[in-house]
């Protein structure tokens, strides 16, 4: 991407410096980018982009009046706020120079996809950004839109980006732990659509135990939203990181999936055919390919990640893996890594302790509670 | 309908004209009403993995060695805290055991102190006490070798009268035999210097893999002990150094026929170059050539020393491989340099205490494996092809007074009867009358040879009285590769993982997946039938196999754990393995197609 301005920022240059203006998600993939993992094409709005627009008029002020207005305990009260802030935003006029960037930006994504009439789906995902607030502030606040196409469109789902800064939920959770409303921001990014044949999430260790020598992937059929959202018991796999066996495999019944509607520029929620259902939705060699990614993730940002990911349909390994999503991984990263064994045994205890206790029957050494399956949270509703 | 229990020893039925099989073993080594409480309130496992067959009477010193050796080690010199030894008994014809593991934790703990004194001493000074050991051995061996075993003269040498000697060829047989017996013992003592220790020792380690990295695949944690050089691979690599020679000194071609090792031999004596092959030979023989085609435990697995058919076998197979252009040598650089970018990778997983036990353990486990390996090729090999070769020097004496037909007619006595036959022989010599045994034992053999065929046709039961929950007796895990789950399976109730076509289950010894034709092999005289990228089904595999395993296109055996022979050949070989099926030998018929997944550790049968 040749144009990299105050407003759109190709993503293969986000990093942390950029955190500020781009947010969390776009730094990631900019991460993930520059680590050699294959993400797809796309760029950073920045937070500047979302000023620039709050700057024009009054909007700033009528957001800026009615959100001290709202009282959290009040939930009716807190919707019907958000609803009429969520107006304002939408219906804002975009600034001349942002709305120029972002054509722009969109044109050239077309033609790098080489996409007819610069038609090219893209997933747009809101990415909020605070000069001071840990990241995991805005977790699963902001909204994705899948399959947007056209400059218009695109513009459209921006703004309801930049909006859903106000949903009340957002607005609930920062009077809860004293964020000024002001103090965060919006950046919006923008990818090629994935035509997901599956899709999931993994950790860089396995959620169960802790057990850093692990990747852990939960898939199902179609786009990620499924797994993302908990519709689906995905099928659950354990990939050893050094020796890139796949130890462990369970296969759940995926009863829907989210497929794109093309013609509709949406998506829609579809059953599973039965001879699917039971199946497994990737292969081991996709499995493999996605594991070394993971791990060329996690060396680059230096901790457990947790990861989104999806299969192009109709592709083949390794190119039809593609990486959407990059995160701190938090509920054993911010533990003090439990030890298996004691401080101060020599071997010699070790070995009088194994005969006493016999081999191979022990039960796992006693972990922190921990998610069932590698499904984070759901996030991007 | 699952059982929960397996019978009581008291309730086995004597095989159908088995009657009186109990009269060819010891009284001790019996189930009998005197310990029958006793006996009953254990759990006794058939010892099919060291002693798949029915016990030889005479064949029984193998067995017995252990039994004290093995014991005595736990219970009276390392004073391993759980355990004491594994107990034995005989029922119609087959070895049962049983861990005696101590129950009361304060008497475990008041053996700590001493096991940490004794075993921490043995692991300090290990490779310091293994090289005496190897010392100890050999010259163990050695003195076997020289043990004479006089034939008993018409007349004493005049030399006894001239030296004033006094004592005679009768004397010199019988202490001879009570030589041989006690070198016998002295060798079993020697095997558990060790094992027991390397074993725990090994065992920690695999146990804290676990821990550390809880689905870390079993072959993995055996795969960064890979890869060091040990002694049993020695004599495989013999064959090859032997059909290389033959290639370079060009007299391959002699080795094409597969003729009889005798005419192989003549034909090489022929030339010249033949004859400087057949001097490189005899420099391979001692001590390679001590090599038991079967475990070594019984005096009828076949010694290259003695039957060249397998290793000359081997150096033809050798051979066509060399001349096909390919790489017979055992790929030890991929094999080291796996096991060490495993070891480097898992340790950067690690941090802090976690990182220097595993390292500790690791380093400890490298330590004491070469003589987890190497003992094997002293003990069971090396010592017992001469010791074996040794009892038939007596036999061959009981042949020529007309005790028995044959040489190995021996064997279907007790140690004790023979000792009792030899001095029925000294006494008829000294006093120059006629000995009971030729009238006696001729007879006798043959009756028990009958009953020994039928004790052979029994299906042993998998295991005697009630199991345990949880199998905790380290010995049983380590050696026997027993586990909870095992003895499940025995009873039928293994867990329905839901996959039909899965015929059997195993520990996944060595990785890989491989669809083949099974061959069935349950005697070492088989092994030629195996045809390249067959599955070889047996019972046990025995390093002696080694250029079997450059042929097949995966293991499955009946018995093993991670440990054993053919999970580690297989490693090395790349070759996929599951061990440890209980049933392979049984369930599965040469010809039919088999899908081993080594990783999985399971054995599905496709037609």
């Amino acid at each position: 991407m040749a144009n990299d301005d105050r407003y759109v920022i190709a993503l293969q240059v986000c990093d942390e410096g950029r955190i500020d203006t781009v947010g969390g998600k776009s730094a990631g993939l900019g991460r993930m980018m520059r680590a050699g993992v294959p993400v797809p094409a796309g760029f950073a709005i920045s937070s500047e982009a979302y000023t620039s627009m709050l700057s024009s008029g009054d909007v700033a002020a009528e957001v800026s009046t009615l959100a001290a207005s709202v009282d959290p305990i009040d939930v009716e009260g807190l919707e019907a706020t958000s609803r009429k802030i969520r107006e304002i935003i939408e219906r804002a006029p975009i600034p001349a120079e942002v709305e120029t960037s972002v054509r722009h930006a969109y044109a050239e994504l077309c033609m790098a996809a080489a996409a007819s009439d610069s038609h090219l789906p893209v997933a747009v995902r809101s990415s909020a950004t605070a000069e001071d607030l840990p990241e995991a502030s805005f977790a699963g606040q902001q909204d994705t839109f899948l399959w947007v196409v056209g400059a218009d469109d695109l513009l459209d789902h921006v703004r309801r980006c930049w909006s859903s800064l106000y949903t009340g939920r957002a607005m609930a959770y920062r009077l809860e732990n004293g964020f000024g409303h002001d103090r965060v921001r919006m950046s919006v990014c923008v990818q090629k659509m994935v035509d997901a044949r599956a899709a999931g999430v993994m950790f860089t260790l396995n959620p169960i135990n802790g057990d850093r020598s692990k990747v852990a992937i939960d898939a199902s059929w179609g786009l990620g939203e499924a797994v993302a959202s908990g519709e689906v018991t995905p099928d659950n796999y354990l990939v050893d990181k050094v020796t890139l066996d796949v130890v462990r495999r369970t296969i759940s019944s995926k009863a829907i999936e989210y497929r794109p509607v093309p013609a509709e520029r949406r998506v829609e929620r579809v059953a599973v055919g039965p001879e699917r259902r039971e199946a497994p939705c990737i292969s081991d060699e996709e499995l493999i390919v996605l594991a070394v990614h993971a791990k060329a993730i996690e060396a680059e940002a230096g901790a457990p990640q947790d990861l989104e990911w999806a299969i192009e349909a109709g592709g083949d390994p390794p190119a039809n893996v593609v990486l959407l999503q990059t995160r701190p991984e938090t509920v054993w990263s911010g533990r003090d890594r439990a030890t298996v064994t004691e401080g101060g045994r020599s071997a010699m205890d070790n070995i009088v302790a194994n005969l006493i206790t016999g081999v191979r029957i022990r039960a796992a050494p006693p972990r922190p509670d921990t998610p069932e399956s590698a499904s984070s949270p759901a996030q991007g509703e | 309908m699952a059982e929960t229990r397996f019978p009581s020893p008291f309730e086995v039925p004597t095989p159908e004209g088995c009657e009186g099989w109990e009269e060819l073993y010891p009284y001790y080594y019996l189930f009998s009403e005197e310990r029958r409480e006793f006996e009953d309130s254990k759990f006794w496992f058939f010892d099919g993995m060291h002693h798949p067959e029915v016990l030889y009477p005479f064949d029984t010193i193998t067995s017995e060695s252990w039994w004290v050796a093995l014991g005595e080690m736990n219970s009276r010199v390392y004073i391993v805290p759980p355990a004491l030894g594994i107990d034995q008994r005989v029922l119609n014809g087959r070895l049962y055991i049983s861990a005696n593991a101590i129950m009361d934790e304060e008497v475990v703990g008041a053996r700590v102190a001493h096991f940490m004194d004794r075993a921490g001493y043995y692991y300090e000074h290990w490779d310091e006490l293994f090289e005496k050991w190897k010392t100890k051995a050999t010259e163990t061996v050695e003195e076997l070798k020289a043990i004479e075993v006089p034939a008993l003269p018409e007349m004493e040498a005049l030399d006894t009268v001239r030296s004033g000697r006094g004592i005679t060829s009768a004397y010199d047989l019988l202490t001879a035999y009570n030589r041989v017996i006690e070198n016998m013992h002295k060798i079993w003592h020697l095997h558990f210097e060790f094992l027991n220790l390397g074993y725990a020792a090994y065992l920690t380690y695999f146990g804290l893999c676990k821990q550390l990295f809880p689905d870390i695949a079993d072959q993995t944690v055996a795969q960064m002990v890979a890869g060091i050089d040990v002694l049993l691979f020695r004599p495989d690599e013999e064959l090859k150094k032997l059909a290389r020679k033959a290639v370079e000194l060009d007299v391959a071609h002699v080795f094409e026929s597969r003729d009889d090792p005798e005419k192989v031999i003549t034909a090489l004596e022929g030339t010249d170059a033949g004859r400087r092959w057949i001097a490189e030979l005899e420099k391979a023989r001692d001590p390679w050539f001590y090599f038991s085609t079967g475990s070594g435990f019984y005096h009828h697995h076949k010694t290259w020393i003695n039957d060249l058919t397998f290793p000359f076998e081997g150096i033809a197979d050798y051979i066509s491989r060399i001349q096909a252009g390919e790489e017979i040598s055992r790929p030890m650089e991929q094999v080291q340099a796996e096991r060490d970018r495993l070891a480097a990778e898992y340790s950067a997983l690690l941090e802090g205490d976690d990182l220097k036990s595993f390292q500790e353990h690791l380093g400890l486990a490298r330590t004491v494996f070469p003589f987890i390996e190497d003992h094997n090729f002293y003990v069971e090999h090396w010592h017992h092809a001469v010791f074996w070769n040794k009892m038939r020097e007596f036999g061959q004496i009981f042949v020529d007074a007309g005790f028995f037909d044959e040489v190995d007619d021996m064997f279907y006595l007790h140690r004790y009867e023979v000792q009792s036959a030899l001095y029925d022989l000294i006494a008829s010599w000294g006093v120059g009358t006629p000995a009971r045994g030729p009238g006696y034992w001729p007879k006798e053999v043959a009756r028990r040879k009958e009953l020994f065929d039928r004790l052979s046709q029994w299906s042993p039961v998998p295991a005697l009285g009630e199991p345990p929950e949880v199998v905790t007796e380290p010995f049983t895990i380590m050696l026997w590769g027993i586990t909870t789950d095992s003895i499940q399976n025995w009873l039928g109730l293994g867990a329905d993982d839901g996959e039909t076509d899965v015929a059997l289950k195993g520990f996944a010894a060595s990785p890989g997946t491989v669809e083949g034709r099974a061959r069935v092999i349950t005697n070492a005289d088989q092994l030629g039938e195996i045809l390249d990228g067959e599955i070889l089904v047996c019972p046990i595999t025995n390093p002696s196999w080694g250029p079997v395993f450059s042929k097949i296109g995966a293991a499955v055996t009946d018995i093993g754990g991670m440990m054993s022979h053919a999970s580690i050949v297989c490693r090395e070989y790349g070759v996929p393995a599951v061990v440890g099926t209980g049933f392979g030998t049984k369930s599965i018929t040469t010809g039919q197609m088999l899908r081993v997944d080594g990783s999985a550790g399971t054995v599905a049968v496709l037609d």
